[in-house]
């Protein structure tokens, strides 16, 4: 596979790894933010054969994780309401939400159907005009030009039972959050190059001008990932501080214009929970008020906002604060088929990750 | 007909309602009801569509039971239910599916396949069409993997009680005396042979599911192996045999090495991922060590006798793209996968639903 087997390259990731540790001097703490690089470095056994002074911390850089228990529950409510279908990708449908999932909620007789897009979601509401169909939307800024496609196509296409119930969330307001906190210990960045192909990188040059840590675009592939270390650690061993676009094949600086302006005109930011980081101002993508009549939120009553499961510690590891191999309920209380949250359940969750690659006690003993 | 007054009879030609008298419609092009219910569509079905196809004078006598002449050995017995959706998918449907799927239960103990039963539950509603390819497939599968189909049962439920059509073949076979194959025999220095590509059935089922659909090249790799199993087993030294199917290499492997007791180490390098599968499971979000195939087998054999076994499978038409993917090793039964950058990362069985109904 083109631009996919040249970045898994076992001889260049080798050639890599020997470069970080010839420039490596001392202990330095990197988060990869994006839980889709977590899945890399853990399945590939990255985090394994670096050196032993880089320690790398799992970011929040998992859309579904970070959607709080409440809105999981709205989407299940919505779900019971005998006119409606709510359409979500996969992984939402095991996330518990206050008390009970999607899956759950179908298996009592709710009609909740998996779709690959929103515009799956927004064919099942043409082909059955008398449902509501709601789209139950979750995502960073990659996703949310998709779902707000689907939006101008029910327009266009006159589509009134079409809904949406927005979980879009942003993910510099969570880095300013997390490198804002009194007791961080991050020392570099590997930014998401997926948002930023979307985005661009103004957003994240604002971050490195404000908190002076040197912060990487960085793929998806185990030598992407290798690239944007190497990169990192090179600046702090340097005592720079640069946005460094490790990505190019995907990122330009400018973004793309074409997602961005699709999201510009339904989409607006709003201040939103995150599981973990609390309410964060900008942190979300709300329909903007033209778009009401699309609001699954302006039509239906939200629940109020609920606990976690008390166990789970998706806040500590969300925001780097707890390696999920160190949480007492990690393969024991928690595990994919019973997960006590999202982080478990996610194909981008730190949790699920570390549980596939099998970092358990009762599988600590490799070949 | 009351139309709640009466006005039969009174010679007002145009006026009279038609007499409703009930004269049956004929069957029409769909499954009906009326098809399971034991009465006169039920046999026309049968005598219609099932006999001329299967062709068998076992099946033909219609008795509560087949009786059948069995060869010296061991018997095999298996039973298999297939739910795969949709019901037709490239390189076969849910027919040869359940055919080669039972079929090669059996060739993973050794055995010889003899003879299958199938239970048929039907929708209403079904198109005969489809209902004809399913059971002209079943057929052809049946002649082309040498079993007879000498017993069956047909019900049909009402619309949306069920989706389409469900078989459940049940199978016989027989193992000749000397062979001993069986999940638990593997032992610490065999090989692990897989005899072809991964993951190929489970793509192209689902290349065609409703909500997903994608195009690629890709037909199910779905093939009766016991012919292939056969030609392995006379090279000698073959401990243990499963097909991957739910679940993929993945499942597979750790059930031989839990049954086993082994750990088994697999190379990322030595696997074969057609480049659809690959691409495929890389848009899903799929292992392809997940992913199912019906046409494959994973072997583990002797070390002395690995090669031998190696070359009698790419011998065989099923078996050219047959490789040597890794080996059992003592330790806590797991199934470990040796990456490209030298780390051992455990392969663990998929949870939940992530392709379901493949087959």
């Amino acid at each position: 596979m083109r631009f996919v087997d040249e970045y898994r390259d076992p001889h260049r990731a080798r050639l890599l790894l020997e470069r970080i540790t010839a420039v490596t001097s001392r202990p330095w703490t990197i988060m990869e933010v994006c839980g889709g690089q977590t899945h890399t470095l853990v399945r590939s056994g990255i985090d394994e054969v670096l050196p032993a002074p880089i320690e790398l911390v799992h970011g929040p850089g998992c859309p579904v994780c970070v959607t709080p228990a409440e809105v999981i529950e709205t989407a299940c409510r919505l779900a019971g309401e005998r006119e409606v279908t709510v359409c979500s990708f996969g992984d939402m449908l095991r996330v518990p939400g206050a008390g009970r999932d999607l899956l759950g909620v179908r298996a009592a007789g709710g009609d909740v159907r998996v779709v690959y897009s929103p515009l799956d979601a927004l064919a099942v509401a043409e082909q059955e005009p008398h449902r509501t169909v709601v789209f139950f939307a979750v995502g960073f800024e990659t996703t949310a030009p998709a779902t707000a496609l689907s939006l101008l196509e029910a327009r266009r296409r006159g589509v009134r039972n079409y809904l949406v119930l927005s979980a879009h969330v942003r993910v510099p307001p969570a880095l300013e959050a997390i490198l804002g906190a009194p007791d961080t210990r991050l020392q570099g960045l590997l930014a998401p190059g997926h948002v930023c192909t979307v985005q661009g990188l103004d957003e994240y040059r604002a971050v490195v001008e404000r908190h002076r840590v040197p912060v990487v675009v960085t793929g998806f592939e185990p030598v992407d990932l290798l690239e944007g270390i190497l990169a990192c650690v090179a600046q702090l061993e340097e005592g720079r501080a640069e946005l460094e676009n490790r990505y190019p094949r995907s990122v330009r600086p400018e973004g793309n214009p074409a997602a961005r302006a699709v999201l510009d005109a339904v989409f607006e930011p709003v201040s939103r929970a995150w599981r973990g980081l609390g309410v964060l101002p900008g942190g979300g993508l709300g329909l903007r008020a033209d778009w009401r009549d699309h609001d699954a939120e302006a039509r239906y009553t939200p629940a109020p906002p609920a606990a976690d499961d008390g166990r789970c510690r998706a806040a500590l590891v969300l925001t780097g604060r707890l390696r999920p191999d160190a949480c007492p309920e990690f393969g024991t209380g928690c595990r994919p088929e019973h997960p006590l949250g999202a982080p478990m359940v996610s194909t981008e969750g730190a949790c699920a990750a570390y549980w596939h690659a099998g970092r358990t006690r009762r599988l600590a003993a490799a070949p | 007909m009351n139309t709640g007054e009466d006005r039969s009879g009174t010679g007002a030609g145009a006026e009279r309602p038609e007499l409703s008298c009930p004269v049956p419609l004929p069957p029409g092009d769909r499954i009906q009801l009326g098809h399971g219910g034991g009465g006169r569509l039920t046999a026309a079905l049968i005598r219609d569509h099932l006999l001329p196809a299967f062709g068998d004078p076992e099946l033909a006598r219609l008795a509560d039971a087949a009786t059948l002449e069995v060869p010296g050995g061991r018997l095999a017995f298996t039973t298999d239910a297939f739910v795969v959706q949709p019901i037709v998918f490239p390189g076969g449907d849910i027919g040869s599916l359940a055919v080669y799927g039972t079929v090669n239960d059996l060739a993973m103990m050794g055995a010889r396949p003899l003879a299958l039963a199938v239970a048929l539950i039907l929708e209403e509603g079904l198109e005969l069409g489809t209902f004809d390819r399913v059971v002209a497939s079943m057929a052809t599968a049946a002649r082309r993997a040498g079993v007879r189909l000498v017993a069956g049962d047909t019900k049909v439920v009402e619309r949306g009680a069920a989706d389409g059509c469900y078989v459940t073949t049940t199978g016989i076979g027989v193992v000749p005396p000397g062979v001993e194959v069986g999940p638990e025999r593997g032992r610490p220095g065999d090989a692990v042979l897989c005899s072809g590509p991964i993951g190929v059935h489970g793509v192209a089922v689902m290349s065609r599911r409703a909500g997903i659909g994608f195009d690629t090249d890709l037909h199910s790799d779905a093939a009766p192996l016991h012919d292939l199993v056969a030609a392995g087993l006379a090279a000698g030294g073959v401990h243990a045999l499963r097909d991957p199917t739910r679940g993929g290499l993945a499942a597979a492997c750790n059930e031989l090495a839990q049954a086993s007791g082994v750990s088994i180490v697999l190379r990322e390098d030595a696997l074969d991922v057609p480049g659809p599968v690959a691409a495929a499971c890389e848009m899903l979000g799929l292992d392809p060590l997940h992913v199912a195939g019906e046409g494959i087998c994973v072997a583990l054999v002797a070390p002395e006798d690995a090669d031998r076994v190696l070359a009698a499978w790419r011998a065989h038409p099923s078996g050219r793209r047959a490789a040597r993917i890794g080996e059992v090793r003592a330790g806590p039964p797991a199934v470990w996968l040796r990456t490209g950058l030298g780390v051992h990362r455990p392969v663990q069985v998929p949870t939940g639903e992530a392709l379901p109904r493949i087959c």
